[in-house]
């Protein structure tokens, strides 16, 4: 309980300085327009990251619905995994709220004797990590999975008609003997 | 583990900013997933285009021939003096950097080399260091550098990742148009045969048999036969269109990915269930069967040489004026560069539509009529019997194709359609719509597959777009006008927003339309069950049930 008041009071300078490390993992000038672009037509990337992390840091104070979480997650990966990043890269920022949450709010924890709800928040950012590697790979299947679905759509209508053929030759066979 | 992958304690600790170097200390690295497999020779050669050799842009060794670096310094020398605008962009930009974040590859990807000023400055830098004083005088501070291998694949890199879509010059104080620039750099590259076969293997296919897949007549006569059959058992109606008829009033030209590829197929029964209805005096041509131009991707010449089959074919059947199916490039084509380079069109007649008797001044000198312009006409006159109740199911949001807003200007008569033959329409947010349209991702020829990372890339701002009004209003079909859209744009819903289809105008047109003795319908064109059908067909059975019971 306590440690849910400590963090929502701090969830501003989290999101602040998560948001911060994120785009570190852009050149400078693209760091400072998903910044700073607040129209989220404009700058849809920096948008749902910081949507994302929203989510992400309310469900953790909450406990983490696997099911919830994966939407916040999704909609960050989802974009990470098609941007210039390893896959490490791509799900780094889950790891990285733990280095912020250290940061900000560590020494206050321990002193307040909250230790072992640290080490339990902890953990639930693992469960997220783990999360985000499954969706990253997803995500990567359903590119391969896009490519071949397209190759269908644009023979569907060939392979039909050569079907239908063989549909036909098949009447034809069937009514000679 | 993979190369270079930390081990999990090391990431919390792990620095991944990336270096701050200067873009022209960051040499190119093609990254798989982000390009298109290179021309092959067989089609670089079926039109004469130079050094045609198979080649893959992931090996070393790009086959270039023995001093390329002077075919491209003549070849920047030539379209300086033919091309005015080409040097103006040169020269005019003051990098002012109001175009850097309206590119869609950029704002997708945030690599910096996609901002438009940036893909200018790759070309630039060589125009500066070659062709001007300052830039052979102080070299780097110029802002100057040489052609060399590492930059001439970063050209081809950077070039094959713009769409030639235009949205940036929307906001550029001085029009500068990137898109042009990357038709030059393009050009360049062709000069020693380095294009992507996506490109290179429709233009060899369209050059042999008139269309990018190759179609023959037969295949293409049996193809709209087989739509027929399915129109026949959905609305009772046998439609017989003709095929190369000489003497028709109007030639028909469409892109040929409506005859193949779904849901473009649609759209294209839309079309022959609208002109069966009206009785409309027009042909189909199996020699003249495409209307888009992926020439138009390589060269200007290769562009016009492609291009001419439309008027050549005009002539020969003796129609009187052109009409045009849904596309996008096409109408960039047709509209800013058929007349000059194959016109004047004086053996046709300025259009007029014979069931309105409008007259289509603003294709005065082209001769050719877009199906938007067209259809809204008709519905403005209320030629046609439209019960938009049958596409209640769907709420609707409409896509500005980069090239017929941006190439042309057309943006309300779709949407005066579809609000005439839809209930339910919702409009994207306004800074994502007509002239600042975001791009589907993959035009200009990058529809390929093996770049699928890139097309997600650059669509992500315009699938971002249908996200909102998808959250907001429900929105479940996105129609356009364009029939890379309607592939390409299928294939970024199913990644960034499933439960949106994709749909032409005109399949939602057909869909509405009434037509004279036709039978009850209960699918539409896809075979799917009309809204309120459903229901229907239970509450009969169950009235069945009572009187049995
Ligand atoms: S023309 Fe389009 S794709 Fe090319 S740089 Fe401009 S905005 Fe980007
Ligand atoms: S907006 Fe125009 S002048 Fe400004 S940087 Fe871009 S191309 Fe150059």
């Amino acid at each position: 309980m306590e440690l849910k008041n400590i963090l929502s009071a701090k969830r501003t300078a989290v999101l602040k300085k998560w948001f911060d490390v994120i785009l570190e993992s852009y050149p400078p000038n693209t760091a400072e327009f998903l910044r700073t672009q607040k129209d989220p037509f404009a700058n849809p990337v920096g948008h749902t990251i910081f949507e994302g992390m929203e989510g992400i840091f309310d469900e953790l104070l909450e406990g983490v619905d696997s099911h919830k979480a994966s939407v916040f997650l999704d909609n960050i990966i989802r974009v990470r995994a098609i941007q210039d990043f390893t896959p490490s890269q791509a799900v780094l920022f889950v790891f990285l709220l733990k280095k912020v949450i250290e940061e900000e709010v560590g020494e206050e924890l321990r002193k307040e004797g909250l230790s072992e709800e640290l080490t339990l928040l902890n953990s639930r950012i693992d469960k997220l990590a783990l999360l985000a590697f499954d969706i990253y790979m997803k995500c990567r299947e359903k590119l391969y999975e896009l490519r071949a679905k397209e190759l269908e759509n644009r023979t569907f209508r060939l392979l039909k008609k050569a079907n239908l053929v063989y549909e036909i030759q098949e009447q034809e066979a069937e009514s000679r003997n | 583990m993979a190369k270079g992958t930390p081990k999990p304690d090391e990431l919390s600790r792990i620095d991944y900013t990336p270096p701050q170097k200067e873009w022209m200390d960051t040499p190119v690295k093609l990254k798989p997933g982000m390009y298109c497999w290179g021309a092959k020779a067989k089609n670089l050669q079926a039109v004469g285009f130079p050094n045609a050799r198979d080649w893959t842009p992931a090996d070393e060794d790009w086959k270039l021939p023995e001093n390329w670096e002077w075919t491209v310094l003549e070849g920047i020398y030539d379209r300086l003096k033919k091309y005015r605008s080409f040097q103006l962009f040169l020269d005019i930009c003051v990098r002012c950097g109001a175009c850097a974040d309206k590119c869609h590859f950029y704002i997708g990807s945030g690599d910096p080399k996609n901002m438009p000023v940036l893909r200018a400055e790759l070309l630039r830098s060589v125009y500066r260091r070659h062709f001007t004083f300052g830039g052979k005088l102080l070299g780097r501070i110029a802002g100057a550098r040489k052609l060399t291998l590492d930059v001439l694949k970063e050209w081809w890199y950077y070039f094959f990742q713009c769409t030639e879509c235009r949205r940036c010059s929307v906001f550029c104080p001085y029009g500068i148009d990137q898109a042009e620039i990357t038709m030059m750099g393009r050009e360049l590259l062709n000069l020693l045969g380095l294009n992507i076969d996506w490109i290179q293997g429709p233009v060899a296919n369209c050059y042999k048999k008139g269309n990018h897949l190759g179609l023959e007549p037969h295949t293409i006569m049996s193809n709209i036969e087989f739509m027929l059959d399915d129109i026949e058992s959905i609305t009772g109606i046998r439609i017989e269109p003709s095929f190369n008829r000489k003497g028709a009033e109007i030639l028909f030209v469409t892109p040929s990915g409506d005859l193949f590829a779904d849901p473009g197929t649609y759209t294209c029964m839309g079309y022959l269930m609208l002109f069966h209805e009206l009785g409309l005096d027009y042909t189909w041509s199996t020699y003249a069967s495409e209307g888009g131009n992926f020439g138009f991707f390589t060269t200007n010449e290769m562009a016009k040489r492609l291009n001419a089959k439309i008027y050549a074919e005009a002539k020969r059947l003796g129609v009187k004026w052109i009409l045009g199916g849904e596309c996008g490039h096409m109408w960039r084509v047709v509209h800013q560069y058929m007349d000059t380079w194959n016109g004047p069109a004086d053996f046709l007649e300025e259009p007029v539509s014979p069931i309105t008797g409008t007259k289509f001044e603003n294709a005065k000198t082209t001769k050719m009529v877009h199906i938007a312009e067209f259809t809204a006409d008709l519905i403005r006159h209320g030629k046609l019997n439209l019960d938009p109740s049958r596409n209640d199911h769907l709420k609707v949001t409409f896509h500005d194709s980069c090239n017929t807003s941006r190439g042309m200007g057309i943006f309300e008569e779709p949407r005066y359609i579809i609000k005439n033959v839809c209930n339910n329409f919702y409009e994207m947010p306004e800074n994502t719509i007509r002239e600042k349209t975001f791009c589907c991702g993959s035009g200009s020829g990058l529809n390929a597959g093996e770049n699928m990372e890139l097309r997600m890339r650059g669509g992500l701002p315009r699938a971002n777009a249908v996200k909102y009004v998808h959250e907001k209003y429900g929105v479940n079909m996105l129609a356009n006008i364009c029939a890379i859209d309607r592939a390409a744009l299928s294939t970024l819903m199913d990644y960034w927003v499933p439960g949106v289809g994709v749909t032409g105008v005109h399949e939602l047109v057909a869909n509405a339309l009434v037509m004279k003795g036709e039978k009850k319908r209960t699918t539409n064109l896809r075979g799917e069950p009309l809204p309120g059908v459903e229901e229907e067909e239970e509450e009969g059975k169950e009235e069945k049930e009572e009187q049995g019971g």
